[in-house]
């Protein structure tokens, strides 16, 4: 089943290919029937899902190449709600393109769908090699989706985010290549590495070489400047991809694997890594705080909320943990709602630039209540989702070090400036441009994008247990993992890989 | 039992669902009548529950909300003496101000959105009052915060009301940086953010510690209530609508932070410190503020300062530890300045300006509102008989048993009190007309909700024992005892200085008809002593600037011109190596020679 999930994309992508390309209305249907097949998917691994076993579930595995080079996915809760995360996002941002991607349709939602594969595929990935060829598939398709339907300065762009993540990858190859080597049997599957002893030199070494490939991804200060230009010249559904579940991955791959594999090396960093997490938050909000472009202003709140996410990851409090899991979720949403609406805006004004707009709530009320509501959930105002992961974090974050969470809480107020100072400057205020008083407000298919994420913002806020549930036990597991609690840890969960 | 409670909670709550869902298919009559309907069934819930639940602390759970590992939390609704008494004032002057509404506001094109965020705020302050625990109240403490930025941006065409909520939100923003911390120390300190649990074990924290939480959570109580430093937001706020100024920024939410130092009293005790700043700071802010509203000419203005100088006495009076003292003034305030603000209301809509100077003689055309307004501020400036009286006098009696700089500072403050307001009722109801043509009283739907307040604004003063007697059960409800000789001596004092204050605001503004215009003080006060430029330069412009400066020099400047730099090194590296590219196939067998000896080497160095 979970195999049949990820690479369903995939075959939609291939049926594709022999549709003829006129047929673009048959093309945009069956690229969102097959993503939202894929959603339903997600669902009923979610709703079948035990939350009280920790160590992935819904497991396939096969040889394939040997010498430990094989295929093996599965989830634990961790993964299963980044997978689910992914299923929401990719059906609404290829809903998000209909009007807005004019030509090579079917190449452009062939390529969204092969993206899902890749993004689906690294979340589910049981062992190294596997993760390390869905990390890099994923490129491809996002290489092309900002440099063949991107802005006016998308070559610049693509290579920036090609080269900055190309240079982090590798050094993590290496790294894969040295694991392979000392592991017995070969084996890559993740719970038999974390038992693996491995010295110190090399820990550091290799710590240094996985952090920054996921601190890039993240993106960490000093590592983000890739993603302001990715941003503002990828196409809607590139950047809510992007945002939403791109970036997820930074983190996911500090929590799998670059803190669990080399603990004690993480351990050593732990003081810079806070440094840079909290540098992040405060650093992305005052640059978020004076951009002029809408999607670059997005673009570094990521850097600032993700800031958050990853103080709650590195501090392995139980709450700042979960926390920052449970912010990875809700940045996916609220930043993936503010790309949508920021796109919808473009579609009609086409423009970005904050100076040209403002009193745009008057011809657009419901796309100024959307974009409230977007907002205050990025902000994190409790009853909505934002909320909770930041208070986790935070909450967490001060049991342990109450200095770092002392200085990152000013992302409360950092974070309230600047967008509410964006929503003033698009929304308030009196109409710039006249033509922009007969703007047609949003369509039904537009509302049908934004209700899902708003109802997830207010379930998610009001509920968060629903949701925390279904990962506590794996996060657990992957934090005692990380300090050590368990000396042959590839015991517990019957039948490693061979 | 509990379904009463959660109707208190949800049934403005589910209007403003309504109305945001659907308020578009509904009719103006509709709307008019569901909105307010909805507050009617929360205060008659509130007043069923007063009735039948007395001051019997309780807490009624509804469902879970987070819980991870130890931390816990629900949403649950806690009924005792405070938010008992809470719950009814809130809900009931709500009920009045959304009567009045349909009257202010009707005529509006954005009432129906202007009625949703009452409803929500109403939902979200009932939250805040009936929580049991630091989360839940800061759910209902960010609720309120929400609907006053929403409510005071609500004409959001114009910019100085987009910035005044912006502005609103923000400098909150700063007091909830505070509260969280404080919330985040509770926790670690004691495990658990129940009232009663943290109210139980204060006295076991160690002083420090204590101090610390209870001086972060201040510092919340300092924004949402407009006191030293964060109350620069609550003159800015009068853009909103009046009636919205009435109920969110005089009678419910600004009061919040006197509520929640109340409510946490027992943590404030456990250091003396706390307790002593929290009076201080009330002090202060009371006179500061005060001294400003002297000058104002705008109306609203002038009720903002002076809103803010009352909320000073709250603060005050729980701070020299007569919780039942500064909880009453509360009490009294929001009747007697919620109906101060509806009859400045009133005004407004009549001659269609804020500013006094071009109002005067209105008391002819406008008998109703001329009356309650002066109730009103016989009430705020203590006049035996009326609300105020009572509640400021028990505070000012507290704050002389305290410290006698306090009750100075305190009593001088009444006086400008009954100076300002009196200052305002001859500048606006006597004299001349000047300027206005039209005038007219209001309709009934505004003026029955004026007439029930000024009803409250004199009886509400005369409870005070059974107020006391009511809040006893929460157990650190206490007065010193004053002798009585004393107590008149100080009483006779303050209304004194009050009356005195009174003749000669009738002596400057209506004998001589000019007000004192010049020097050095008249400057310093009409620019509000400066504080908004001082803040502007301090924190807002150095962040601004150096943000851009940050952005333009560091983040493209620096970090990027590496990465593209770095680039750049490869690409010129590739062409400085492209050298050994000739093409010629014994160039490259040399080369591929000379890798295979050097492997050859290496791998035999072990050999060897």
């Amino acid at each position: 089943m979970t195999s049949v999930m990820i690479f369903l994309p995939v075959a939609g992508a291939i049926l594709l290919l022999f549709v003829p390309r006129e047929k673009t209305d048959f093309v945009k249907y069956f690229a969102l029937g097959v993503s939202s097949a894929v959603f339903f998917f997600s669902m009923w691994f979610f709703l079948n899902f035990n939350p009280y076993y920790p160590f992935p579930q819904f497991v396939e595995r096969a040889r394939w190449i040997g010498f430990g080079l094989n295929y093996h996915v599965g989830m634990d809760g961790i993964s299963l709600v980044l997978v689910v995360l992914t299923a929401l996002l990719s059906p609404l941002a290829l809903a998000s393109s209909f009007r807005y991607i004019k030509e090579r349709e079917k190449e452009f939602y062939i390529m969204i769908l092969l993206l899902e594969t890749g993004m689906l595929g690294v979340f589910v990935a049981q062992n190294l090699f596997l993760f390390y060829i869905f990390w890099e598939a994923m490129l491809i398709p996002m290489y092309f989706l900002i440099g063949m339907w991107g802005g006016e300065r998308r070559l610049y762009a693509t290579v920036k985010f090609v080269l900055y993540t190309m240079v982090g990858s590798l050094l993590m190859l290496v790294g894969i290549f040295y694991l392979w080597k000392h592991s017995p049997h070969h084996s890559l599957y993740f719970y038999q590495l974390y038992s693996l002893s491995i010295p110190w030199g090399s820990q550091i070494l290799l710590f240094l070489a996985f952090a920054l490939a996921f601190a890039i991804k993240v993106p960490l200060f000093p590592f983000h400047t890739w993603l302001p230009d990715a941003h503002t010249e990828a196409p809607t559904a590139g950047s809510v991809l992007l945002a939403g579940v791109l970036l997820k991955m930074g983190g996911y791959g500090f929590l799998r694997l670059a803190m669990p594999l080399f603990p004690q090396a993480f351990k050593f960093f732990l003081p810079y890594l806070l440094a840079l997490a909290v540098i992040s938050i405060i650093y992305g909000a005052a640059m978020a705080f004076v951009q002029e472009d809408a999607k670059r202003l997005v673009a570094y709140s990521s850097v600032s909320h993700l800031g958050v996410v990853m103080l709650g990851i590195f501090l392995l409090s139980l709450r700042s943990y979960m926390g920052g899991i449970y912010q990875m979720l809700n940045h996916g949403l609220s930043t993936g709602a503010l790309f949508l609406l920021i796109g919808m805006l473009y579609e009609r004004t086409h423009t970005r630039d904050m100076k040209k707009l403002g009193g745009l709530a008057r011809p657009l009320p419901v796309l100024a209540a959307f974009l409230m509501i977007t907002v205050f959930s990025s902000i994190g105002l409790p009853g909505l989702n934002g909320f909770v992961g930041e208070f986790l974090v935070f909450l967490g974050s001060f049991e342990v070090n109450k200095t770092a969470a002392a200085l990152a809480a000013l992302g409360v107020i950092l974070s309230a400036v600047y967008l509410l100072r964006m929503y003033q400057r698009v929304m308030q205020g009196r109409v710039k441009n006249e033509v922009f008083l007969k703007l047609p407000d949003m369509n039904l298919r537009e509302v049908l994008i934004m209700v899902p994420l708003v109802i997830l913002f207010l379930w998610m806020g009001l509920s968060p247990n629903f949701f925390l549930k279904k990962f506590e036990k794996s996060a657990r597991l992957m934090m005692e993992i990380t300090q050590q609690k368990y000396k042959t840890l590839y015991l517990f969960e019957n039948g490693g890989e061979r | 039992m509990s379904f009463l409670l959660a109707l208190i909670v949800l049934a403005p709550a589910l209007g403003a669902l309504v109305l945001i869902l659907l308020g578009r298919f509904l009719g103006k009559r509709a709307v008019f009548w569901f909105s307010p309907a909805t507050v009617g069934i929360s205060f008659l819930a509130s007043l069923i529950a007063f009735t039948t639940f007395k001051n019997h602390p309780s807490v009624f759970y509804l469902f879970p909300w987070i819980s991870v590992g130890k931390f816990h939390v629900d949403f649950s609704l806690l009924w005792d003496p405070l938010s008992s008494i809470m719950a009814l004032t809130v809900s009931g002057v709500s009920f009045l101000i959304h009567i009045y509404s349909v009257g202010y506001m009707g005529e509006d094109p954005g009432f129906r959105r202007y009625f949703a965020y009452l409803n929500l705020f109403t939902f979200s302050m009932l939250l805040l009052v009936l929580a049991p625990n630091l989360p839940m109240m800061f759910v209902g403490w960010e609720g309120v915060g929400l609907c006053s930025y929403l409510l005071i941006g609500f004409w959001f065409d114009r910019d100085t009301a987009a910035d005044a909520g912006k502005k609103a939100f923000i400098v909150n923003r700063v007091g909830d940086f505070g509260f969280l911390l404080g919330i985040f120390l509770l926790f670690t300190l004691l495990g658990n953010l129940d009232f009663q649990y943290i109210n139980s074990r204060a006295a076991s924290l160690p002083t420090t510690a204590a101090t610390a939480a209870a001086l972060l959570l201040f510092l919340g109580a300092t924004g949402k209530s407009a006191q030293i430093p964060l109350y620069i937001w609550l003159p800015d706020a009068m853009e909103g609508p009046t009636p919205v100024s009435a109920l969110i920024h005089a009678a419910t939410m600004v009061t919040a932070g006197v509520y929640m130092v109340s409510r946490l009293f027992p943590l404030f005790a456990r250091s003396g410190l706390a307790l002593e700043v929290v009076a201080w700071v009330g002090i202060i802010t009371a006179a500061l503020a005060a001294t400003i509203a002297l000058v104002q000419n705008d109306i609203k203005k002038v009720l903002a300062y002076s809103t803010i100088s009352q909320i000073g006495y709250m603060f005050t009076g729980v701070g020299v530890g007569a919780v039942s003292a500064g909880m009453f003034h509360l009490f009294t305030h929001a009747f007697f300045k919620s109906l101060l603000f509806l009859a400045a209301g009133s005004v407004i809509h009549a001659v269609g300006t804020q500013d006094m100077r071009e109002m005067g003689g209105l008391r002819r055309k406008m008998p109703i509102t001329f009356w309650v307004f002066t109730i009103g501020a016989l009430a705020i400036s203590g006049i035996p008989g009326f609300a105020g009286f009572f509640s400021k006098d028990q505070i000012l009696a507290q704050a002389y048993l305290h410290s006698k700089t306090l009750w100075t500072v305190g009593v001088i403050t009444a006086g400008l009190t009954a100076f300002y307001m009196f200052r305002l009722i001859f500048m606006t109801f006597y004299g001349e007309p000047r300027g206005w043509k039209h005038a007219h009283e209001s309709p009934p739907v505004m003026a029955i909700p004026m007439e029930i307040l000024a009803l409250l604004s004199v009886i509400s003063g005369w409870f005070f024992s059974s107020f006391h007697q009511w809040l006893k059960p929460l157990g650190y409800i206490h007065l010193e005892e004053l002798a009585h000789e004393r107590e008149l001596i100080l009483m006779g004092v303050s209304v004194g200085l009050a009356l005195a204050a009174i003749v000669l605001a009738w002596w400057i503004y209506l004998k001589r008809k000019r007000g004192l215009r010049t020097g050095f003080l008249y400057t310093l006060l009409t620019n509000k002593y400066y504080v908004d430029e001082i803040y502007e330069a301090l924190f807002v412009v150095p962040y601004r600037e150096g943000a851009r400066a940050v952005s333009r020099y560091f983040d493209a400047g620096v970090i990027d011109r590496a990465v593209l730099g770095s680039g750049k090194l490869t690409l010129e590296g590739g062409r400085l190596l492209s050298f050994l590219q000739t093409g010629l196939l014994k160039d490259y067998a040399l080369w591929m020679a000379a890798g295979i000896v050097i492997a050859l080497f290496v791998a035999l160095r072990g050999l060897l």
